[in-house]
């Protein structure tokens, strides 16, 4: 924590949050300024602490699962994912191929839905206000496909260890190719309002600078590394639920500025709607849960597995003593370590670039906190 | 500065650009604004939603056979059943079942547990009342289901 300020320096400390719109949730940003200036920063976090690692350890294996979403509450489709491969992991199971399709649409649609409030916010923190409204009529016909098949639009817990508890409801292929027939054109409408906008440009280009060695210095995942030239994305790196079966591209950026960012994010919606296309097209028949997993009780030993949640690399670790309640679930969030790099990116910058920043680490306080 | 991009500010065009997209959606169609009360939303029939302990529409007795699984399958343990056992007919009978609105997180994980399709989660979303006490609901209201507030407009 920066010391206190002194009559006779000119630095100022100014205390940005938990209250502040647009910190994105309860961050609090303790700001050393010499001027607009920003000298350092430092993050002050906690205040949505609620014990979830430490809930986990009295529920047993299903109790957990909707206690996660509630982690990073904008992509929950994706946490509950992570813990499911985890467990099941463990258990040495695996969902049937017709589970591990459907879970990977659900994923995909939720990356977008992620994204999409990513999007809305961020532009509504640099000051154009359009595109969020925009946004959220796009990410509304997302979640009523939720809705609809998990009977959830937010806090889904559309999984459940070992395959899926709902099976696809009538019309559900026709909606999700609906949504993409209508969803990619309304990309290129957001990149026509942005991109190419002088405002957004000159507030965004070379703000932020976070290199790819300081990326992974930092352990940064996700749309941040690569914006920075890194080529990493798990779905390629470390398949899992079939991602190994479909065709996409890994948008990567050069700088590593906030406008690589929103340029790698606008393309990963576009990627999404790609693997959601071909996903849909081959849904195989048969069963969506896994034999075996009516009680959860895995074998005694340890489990790490690690998902491409839209934020980075969501990681969750389990240990099990053989009972049927985990005796430590560890969550590895991707917003939490992404956080660590806002010092390094903010620094030497301006304070009106704090905003821009935050936005474009795209983190949710739910996460940071658990 | 190149000449296309001195244009380009001095003419507005990233303005412009941004303005027809606005204007695009001026017609009244595209209007998504739901008249909540008037104009009820259209609920996905798996939405879960308040608690209803089903009762057989015929006889009027409940579903529940007190076998406590959704007690054992809720994160929260909101859930209390009681039963006694009936010395003639050598069965359980519920005595009382409560269910703690306030501390629910409508996961569905009791009506997954339920093997009698006794307790379910449904559609109505409106659960606010005047008390902390009105949230905890009993085996009447819970039997009643939900009563959706009509609206006089």
């Amino acid at each position: 924590m920066p010391d206190a300020t002194f009559l006779d320096s000119t630095e100022l400390v100014l205390n940005m949050g938990p209250q502040h719109p647009s910190t994105h949730g309860v961050l609090r940003v303790i700001l050393e300024l010499d001027g607009e200036k920003v000298l350092g920063a430092d993050c002050v976090i906690g205040y949505l602490h609620r014990g979830v690692e430490k809930v986990a350890e009295n529920r047993t294996y299903a109790q957990v699962n909707p206690y996660l979403d509630r982690l990073d509450y904008v992509a929950a489709v994706s946490n509950s994912l992570g813990y499911c491969l985890a467990v099941e992991k463990l258990l040495n199971v695996e969902a049937p191929p017709r589970a591990q399709a459907i879970r990977v649409i659900l994923t995909e649609l939720n990356r977008i839905a992620s994204h999409l409030v990513w999007l809305g916010t961020h532009a509504l923190d640099i000051g154009a206000i359009t595109p969020v409204f925009y946004c959220f009529r796009e990410r509304e016909e997302t979640l009523n496909i939720f809705e609809k098949y998990c009977g959830a639009r937010l806090t889904t817990h559309a999984f459940r260890v070992g395959g899926l508890q709902y099976d696809l409801y009538d019309g559900f292929e026709q909606e999700v190719k609906a949504f993409c027939d209508m969803f990619l054109p309304k990309v290129d409408e957001y990149e026509e309002l942005l991109t190419g906008n002088r405002i957004w440009v000159n507030r965004l280009k070379e703000v932020g600078i976070l290199n790819g060695e300081d990326c992974k210095r930092y352990g940064v995942t996700g749309p941040v590394l690569r914006a920075a030239g890194v080529h990493w994305d798990l779905r390629k790196a470390q398949p899992y639920s079939g991602y190994e079966k479909y065709d996409f591209v890994i948008p990567i950026g050069q700088n590593g500025d906030t406008y690589d960012r929103y340029m790698v994010r606008m393309e990963e919606m576009r990627q999404a709607v790609r693997i959601i296309r071909q996903a849909v097209e081959g849904i195989p028949e048969g069963p969506i849960m896994a034999k075996g997993c009516k009680i959860i009780k895995p074998p005694v030993g340890e489990a790490y597995v690690s998902i491409e949640a839209p934020k980075g690399e969501l990681g969750y670790y389990i240990v099990s003593d053989g009972s049927t309640t985990p005796y430590r679930v560890r969550v590895r969030p991707p917003s939490f370590i992404n956080l660590q790099a806002l010092d390094r990116m903010v620094r030497g910058g301006l304070i009106a670039d704090v905003v821009a920043v935050i936005g474009t680490l795209d983190i949710v306080l739910g996460e940071v906190d658990r | 500065m190149t000449a296309q991009q001195l244009l380009r500010k001095i003419f507005l065009v990233d303005l412009f650009q941004g303005l027809r997209i606005t204007f695009r959606y001026q017609p009244t169609k595209y209007i998504c604004t739901e008249q909540y009360p008037q104009q009820r939303p259209k609920i996905a029939e798996r939405y879960r939603g308040a608690p209803r302990l089903n009762t057989n529409p015929e006889t009027g007795e409940t579903l529940c056979n007190c076998c406590n699984l959704c007690a054992l399958a809720c994160p929260e343990g909101l859930i209390v059943v009681t039963s006694q056992r009936n010395e003639q007919t050598k069965r359980k009978e519920l005595v009382s079942y409560t269910y703690d609105t306030s501390r629910c997180m409508f996961c569905g994980l009791c009506q997954d547990a339920c093997a009698s399709n006794a307790i379910e989660l449904t559609q109505d979303f409106e659960l606010a009342t005047y008390t902390r006490a009105g949230q905890i609901w009993d085996r009447p209201v819970l039997e009643d289901g939900p009563r959706p507030t009509v609206y006089r407009c």
